[in-house]
């Protein structure tokens, strides 16, 4: 027992300690004294040295945090708790977001960057003239495939996936509407679509890949395709960038029949604090230089025009990861379908995955 | 082991005659266990628009979430039969070691560290070109898909539910009083004799603690589903996961939450009861 006390004690003492010196390091580094910002973001969706750099022109603390589901970031930023200033949700979050009455508007004329935008951008359904988001990042969904790995496949077709030589090679990504979508635009439909029967056609379709399906992984598949573990996967644009940015042999197809083409927005909630700090923060992802260190650290497409042009032809001119608007037309962005169906999307998906053909 | 015994009956009484060293544990009892549990139960009746339905239950009932629950027991029952395989002889052997609290020490380690730690280090061990594929090629063997199937599901939850199956069992074990089993020898009982007919039953109620701790939270794993699995196993857990954090749908949550909550006691009732008539009979 007295063991037991002393070395209870001995943690505290050593916690302390720690956290003692922890505070004295946060004082040193917020000397501006431009107060604070809490910034809500994706997971590795900045470059760490952009924040430094803000702090040291405007003198305010950045506090960042970061989530992983748009679904996630919303019930957080509706229960209060931590008041957020900035988040980066995608387009049909941005939908629901503005319907439940959680955004403040952007002042636009506080945005100066504004300008440094490609007007493809802007003005989009989602959030006409731009009330309450500024874009930040942008991509696609399509397949990442390794092949060295392969006997010479090739993925212009969804149904490609399909092919009986790939049996146990195939990654999901484990989001309902990615992988419905999927089956969606497989055969002809839109992938906002909320007909029963084409629902029920696309989920039975699915079934039928189960031999191909080796996981429905998260995050996860970035490090399996690295690794070559796995040979195809179903991501996202930016994910597939990931993966080559390490192995070289990797490579991305977004098929013919269509695919989801998202946006990630900036946008303010209205229960930001410091809405003026907000801003400036905004205002500071659109500058030219920024946004193009920003992008080359993400692996994202950038909407900003102007740092286009500051970057590496060889990336902003790689039609994998900057499709020509003529490709762009082939693709669609998701509309908020309201709770209902994204219960019956879950509900199809959940049915998929217990179905899978083995 | 009688002077333990004797304080816990002494403890018991104090408490009778103290209520208000009783006043946390009801507190603690009203705020984490009764309430949660009504408020699960309330929610359980409303559509994802708010309304007062009982079109949750309906839904449950459904082919999907009836398979559902079918293959996570199945699951479930799998794991727990397996550790109970493992942890038994264990526990035995445990009790007949010499430096016991060590052993014991060293197979409850594992328990302390994060589960998402260990279910990344498998994904690591169990790849393509881990460690677990280089031992079959030194000898040999082609390399195997051993992530993301049922076998590797199966193992690291056994992996992961050990030191929980292993405690109970030891404490029981341990708790014999070694005079019973001397006099089964002594009065001529063989060696398997003594062990079914003394030692088993003696031990009966380790065996169905370790049963409730493993197969309950068995029924409900959701991380090792995705990350192990790769969702091709999934468990009730993992549909709970999905309404919550995907659907937003926490009146089908908490619908499927209820029956999880329903078959547990269902669990407790038919591993806890029996347990304790038979522990009075030898009384």
């Amino acid at each position: 027992m007295k063991d037991l006390i002393r070395a209870s004690l001995a943690i505290i003492v050593i916690s302390g300690v720690l956290m003692y010196i922890v505070s004295l390091l946060e004082d040193t580094s917020s000397a501006g004294g431009g107060g604070t910002i809490n910034v809500y973001n994706w997971g590795e969706y900045i470059d760490p040295e952009l924040v430094s750099q803000f702090e040291e022109e405007t003198g305010i603390t950045v506090i960042y945090e970061t989530f992983d589901s748009n679904e996630a970031m919303m019930t957080k930023i509706e229960q209060g708790g931590t008041t957020y200033d900035v988040a980066m949700p995608s387009e049909y979050a941005i939908e629901k977001m503005k319907e439940s009455d959680l955004l403040h508007p952007i002042d636009l004329n506080k945005i100066t960057n504004l300008e440094n935008i490609d007007p493809y951008f802007l003005d989009l359904p989602f959030d006409p003239g731009n009330e309450y988001s500024i874009p930040y990042f942008w991509g696609t969904v399509g397949i990442a495939f390794n092949p060295s790995l392969l006997d010479g496949q090739t993925f212009e077709s969804w149904d490609d996936l399909w092919d009986p030589t790939l049996e146990q090679e195939v990654i999901l990504v484990d989001s309902a509407r990615e992988v419905i979508g999927m089956g969606l635009n497989s055969l002809g439909y839109s992938l906002n679509s909320t007909d029963m029967d084409e629902l029920r056609e696309a989920t039975d379709k699915l079934k039928t890949l189960g031999p191909n399906v080796k996981a429905i992984i998260g995050d996860e598949i970035v490090e399996m395709m690295r690794r070559e573990e796995a040979a195809v996967a179903l991501t996202w644009s930016g994910q597939a960038a990931d993966m080559m940015w390490i192995n070289e042999n990797i490579d991305y197809s977004v098929p013919e029949e269509g695919s989801n083409l998202w946006f990630d927005n900036m946008i303010i909630p209205k229960t930001a604090d410091n809405v003026d700090g907000a801003h400036e923060f905004i205002n500071f992802m659109l500058d030219a230089e920024v946004a193009a260190q920003n992008a080359d650290y993400v692996g994202y497409s950038t909407p900003n025009q102007a740092a286009l042009e500051l970057m590496d032809p060889e990336v902003t001119g790689d039609e994998r990861f900057y499709p020509t608007e003529e490709m762009r037309e082939r693709l669609e962005v998701y509309e908020n379908l309201g709770l209902e169906m994204l219960g019956v999307y879950n509900e199809l998906f959940l049915e998929f995955k217990m179905d899978m053909e083995k | 082991m009688p002077d333990s015994k004797h304080m816990e009956q002494q403890a018991m009484k104090n408490n009778r005659t103290n209520p208000f060293y009783l006043i946390p544990y009801y507190l603690w009892i009203v705020l984490f266990v009764i309430a949660p549990i009504a408020l699960v139960l309330y929610f359980s009746f409303f559509d994802i628009a708010g309304n007062l339905t009982l079109d949750n239950y309906k839904n449950f009932f459904s082919s999907v979430y009836l398979r559902l629950t079918l293959s996570s027991f199945w699951y479930a029952f799998l794991i727990t039969l397996i550790s109970l395989l493992v942890a038994y002889p264990t526990a035995y052997w445990l009790t007949k070691t010499k430096h016991k609290q060590l052993w014991l020490l060293l197979i409850i380690i594992p328990s302390w560290i994060n589960l998402l730690l260990k279910a990344y280090a498998f994904i690591g061990i169990f790849g393509l070109y881990g460690p677990a594929n280089n031992l079959l090629a030194s000898i040999g063997s082609e390399r195997l898909q051993i992530l993301f199937t049922d076998f590797s599901f199966i193992f690291v939850s056994v992996y992961i539910f050990i030191p929980f199956m292993v405690l109970p069992i030891f404490n029981s074990l341990d708790r014999i009083n070694p005079a019973l089993i001397d006099a089964s020898r002594d009065l001529g009982a063989s060696s398997w004799t003594t062990f079914t007919r003394v030692i088993f039953p003696l031990a009966i109620n380790g065996v169905k603690a370790g049963i409730q701790v493993v197969f309950i939270p068995a029924l409900s794993l959701f991380v090792i589903t995705r990350l192990i699995a790769g969702n091709k196993v999934i468990t009730l857990g993992t549909a709970i996961e999905q309404q919550f954090l995907v659907t937003q749908n926490w009146g089908m949550g908490s619908t499927i939450a209820v029956f999880l909550i329903l078959f547990m006691i269902i669990i407790m009732m038919v591993t806890g009861e029996k347990g304790g008539t038979l522990n009075g009979k030898i009384k």
